[in-house]
């Protein structure tokens, strides 16, 4: 293995040759780099994506803060390189390395990946080997770093079970430590015994990480409250194909595993990373609420997030102010899946708009609801009009929008949207879904209507000069929703809407109109809706030679189709099928805390077109309640928008569904 | 009021462009609660220019740049404030005030002299002659994108030196002016060197008096 000077001499005569070689140096403001020697455990956490893309991920930011605060524990970061880097790299024996030290991989004791979106796939596939450790989890040994994952891919763990060796499910500030504390307590162990000659002198005793014995360790890891190993567990499928079981091999690891939250949000990060070359988002993100009453029931995030907690206004004011402060960054984010229904919105944006007066500020709001409301915070806001108004209407007839639990009336659309033009903004981007259950053409030719609707009333009155950008991706069934069953629209019929809304939309010279590729929609359904059999196709396409899935530029096609032959595996079967409703999902041994038989009365609910309200009205029973009801005991009062819970229960995983019947079902 | 400031760009640094490092000090200025100038108008730009832009890739021991404040403030403030604000391969090593009518930095850099390090062993004495050879030369054609120019008036001075630790380097200093500036590896190519087997760091910048 190579030491980190020999790295960055190598890198040195390298460098000049790559675009943008300031992604593969490190050396940004309030990065933190440790003495290696006196860390106990060295965590490399990893972004798998270009540099310009990950370096501003808050949940990395969150895990970096979360382990360099520990005394005996250092974090690290490291990012996929970019393709012209990659093969100069491999041609020179470079193998991935730390931005920090400039320490192989290797040489950590744990490599945490990030995976909120399932194109990072082969990405991560390409890191591992690129740092010189074996693919695939069985192959590692004692001198290999533990690899974990997390991020909301993770709900669905089965297409990467065989590269992984622990999944972290759920939110990750507390459990990280839990690992940590794990490993620390294993390889303290691993120290006193005796280790085998042959073993260690596998190791280079400087550089790699001490030996330990691996599989005690993964089951130590296995016991820890929302850690998954995927090794301590079997599927069996029926004749069909589908699903039988996944279940627990060893008799130490849980039937079900649960996602950690925590009760409360902790202290937002605020010396986030500046990067000392251009990058995608220059900007501080607070994180304003976690989770989301909403209840679309498209949306993974809105399901696996839950409960909505929030921060107060003087936290966040004060973390923004400390971290714009810190970094100089000309962009503030204040971050949620939902802005609006922030309880404090309006105290808030009074509040941010008064301390950062006069300071040059871009502030974000985003995720703002379709009224007129949304249009006064932007205004006090003071944002340069320029930057355009975004809203998600999502589905563009009322029957849909209720299909989907996200009701708003076609008129309230139009008087919000003429509203904006008038009050100054000339650009307004619209964002929509085609794909959703039940959708026929007229559908989405209601599109075309609500958007011409649009502009004709934008034009009576603010001018000729205004524009509209049409933003229409396609549905993707994602699991643990209430979609979860339905199946995912044909490459035939979304080519088919997709022309219709060209033909039609694209008339008009002051709209702009941009979708998504059918190509980018059928393999994120393929990966999400996975099952364990997916990662031989993912390493098949891998081999292939698929990595940056998320890319334009990635030639994905070929790589995956031929990688689902080689296998004998029917795309089709993964993503064109409706599911029965009795049938067992690969993912149904991980759950976010939101029970199956709540998603699917809410999927039946949708099929008769019912809405149902924001949740922190009535409460649906949707399962976090019981689940967590002693962290929600424990934290009363307004942070949590759950109810809150008095009687003194003692919950156990045989009384979940006794005690959720108790709680107020509106609705059902 | 405006301020010249003389830094040191060095390690990962090196790798920031010239661009990026407007943006880095600007962001630099936010933090330390300099009272930064902005442009008029609609697109607002911070009052910040640099001599001479540092071919990617070079190390530095002394680049310049004038930034202009809203406010007067005394040098030993400006210093004191960037101290902690500054990524770590930048150091400040000048702060002095400049006369407000002064003409713009840019257009008063005259010359600069780099040193380059040699990563691979070489003769020295074999390099000496070619040294000697290339200074007596009355021109040297070369072509660069496209166009062709005389690399000869643009090389001042060139040196083999040995450095404290026995190893052979080369000192030059060329021209740097407006259209007509040298550039390092013009003149390694000129001696056979490759330049992914030198670092090179500029250690001065020459300005009209």
């Amino acid at each position: 293995m190579l030491t980190p000077e020999q790295i960055e001499t190598k890198l040195d005569h390298i460098l000049l040759q790559v675009q943008k070689p300031g992604r593969y140096v490190g050396g940004e403001l309030n990065s933190i780099t440790k003495d290696w020697n006196k860390a106990h455990t060295r965590v490399a956490l990893v972004f798998p994506d270009v540099y310009d893309i990950g370096v501003s991920n808050v949940g990395l930011k969150i895990l970096y803060d979360q382990i360099n605060q520990r005394d005996d524990a250092l974090a690290e970061r490291a990012y996929a390189p970019w393709v012209d880097m990659e093969a100069l790299m491999r041609e020179h024996g470079i193998p991935l390395y730390a931005l920090e030290s400039k320490q192989p991989l290797a040489c950590f004791d744990l490599i945490g990946f990030t995976l909120p979106y399932e194109t990072l796939y082969t990405n991560t596939l390409n890191i591992l080997d690129l740092a010189g450790i074996p693919v695939r989890s069985a192959d590692r040994d004692e001198t290999h770093p533990i690899i974990i994952a997390g991020g909301h891919s993770a709900t669905n763990p089965e297409p990467m079970h065989a590269f992984i060796d622990a999944f972290a499910i759920g939110e990750g500030e507390e459990i990280i430590h839990d690992i940590i504390n794990t490993i620390q307590k294993v390889k303290g162990l691993a120290l006193t015994r005796s280790v085998s000659k042959s073993q260690r002198s596998k190791v280079n005793k400087d550089l790699r990480p001490s030996t330990f014995d691996r599989e005690a360790l993964l089951r130590e890891l296995a016991q820890i409250p929302g850690v998954y190993v995927p090794k301590f567990y079997e599927t069996t499928y029926l004749e069909d194909g589908t699903v039988a079981h996944t279940q627990p091999i060893i008799p130490e690891v849980p039937k079900l595993v649960n996602k950690r939250i925590v009760a409360k949000l902790p202290p937002p990060p605020v010396k986030f990373i500046v990067p000392n070359i251009e990058v995608v988002h220059n900007r501080v993100s607070v994180e304003i609420m976690r989770g989301c009453t909403r209840g679309c029931r498209f949306c993974q995030a809105g399901m696996i997030t839950r409960p909505v907690r929030e921060r107060s206004v003087q936290e966040v004011v004060d973390a923004a102010d400390a971290a714009v402060r810190s970094t100089g960054f000309e962009e503030l984010a204040l971050m949620s899946l939902s802005s609006s229904d922030y309880t404090y919105v309006n105290e808030l944006v009074d509040a941010i708009s008064k301390r950062f007066e006069g300071r040059k500020l871009t502030v974000s709001l985003p995720s703002l609801r379709i009224e007129s409301v949304s249009i006064d915070l932007m205004d006090k806001l003071k944002q340069h009009r320029s930057g355009g108004f975004t809203l998600a209407p999502e589905a563009a007839s009322e029957r849909m929008r209720r299909i989907i639990n996200k009701f708003i009336p076609d008129e309230d659309i139009i008087n919000t949207t003429r509203d904006i033009y008038t009050r100054g903004w000339k650009t307004i981007k619209l964002y929509f879904m085609i794909g959703h259950p039940s959708e026929t053409i007229e559908d989405v030719q209601a599109i075309v209507y609500l958007c011409k609707r649009i502009i004709d009333e934008g034009r009576k009155a603010a001018g000729w000069k205004i524009k509209l950008n049409v933003g229409v991706s396609t549905f993707v069934p994602k699991p643990q929703t209430p979609f979860q069953w339905v199946a995912c629209d044909t490459r035939e019929n979304i080519l088919e809407k997709q022309t219709l809304l060209k033909r039609q939309l694209l008339k008009d010279k002051n709209i702009k109109l941009s979708w998504t590729k059918p190509e980018d929609t059928l393999l994120e359904a393929w990966l999400t809706r996975g099952d364990r059999r997916m990662a031989e196709v993912i390493y098949s396409a891998w081999k292939n030679g698929a990595k940056f899935d998320a890319w334009d530029e990635a030639k994905k096609q070929e790589a995956w189709l031929s990688a689902f032959e080689e296998h004998g595996l029917d795309p089709a079967f993964y993503t064109h099928r409706q599911r029965r409703t009795d049938e067992v999902f690969p993912w149904e041994h991980i759950t976010a805390a939101v029970r199956k038989n709540f998603l699917f009365q809410d999927f039946r609910q949708s099929l008769e077109g019912q809405i149902r309200v924001d949740c922190r009205l009535n409460c649906f029973a949707c399962g976090i309640l019981p689940t967590f009801a002693n962290l929600r005991r424990e934290n009363p009062g307004e942070g949590w928008k759950c109810p809150d819970v008095k009687s003194p229960a003692t919950v156990t995983s045989n009384q979940v569904s006794v005690l959720s019947d108790q709680l107020p079902v509106v609705g059902d | 009021m405006r301020a010249r400031i003389t830094f040191t760009k060095q390690g990962a640094l090196r790798y920031t462009g010239h661009l990026d490092l407007h943006r880095l000090w600007e962001r630099a200025m936010r933090r330390a609660d300099l009272p930064l100038s902005y442009s008029q108008g609609f697109h607002p730009q911070p009052k910040i220019s640099i001599a001479a832009a540092l071919p990617l890739g070079f190390s530095s021991r002394a680049e310049v740049v004038d930034v202009r404040f809203n406010e007067e403030i005394s040098t030993e403030e400006i210093a004191s404030r960037l101290k902690d604000n500054l990524p770590v391969n930048i150091k400040v090593t000048k702060v002095e005030g400049v006369d407000e009518r002064a003409p713009a930095l840019q257009t008063q850099v005259l010359s600069a002299t780099y040193d380059v390090h040699l990563t691979e062993p070489v003769d020295k004495s074999d390099l000496t002659r070619k040294v000697g050879e290339l200074m007596m030369s009355e021109s040297l054609p070369r072509e660069r994108r496209g166009k062709s120019y005389d690399l000869r008036p643009l090389i001042e001075t060139l040196n083999v030196v040995t450095e404290a630790n026995g190893k052979v380097s080369l000192r030059m200093t060329l021209s740097a002016r407006d259209g007509a500036t040298g550039r390092p590896e013009e003149v390694l190519n000129m001696l056979d060197i490759e330049p992914e087997y030198t670092s090179v760091e500029r250690t001065r910048l020459i300005f009209q008096a």
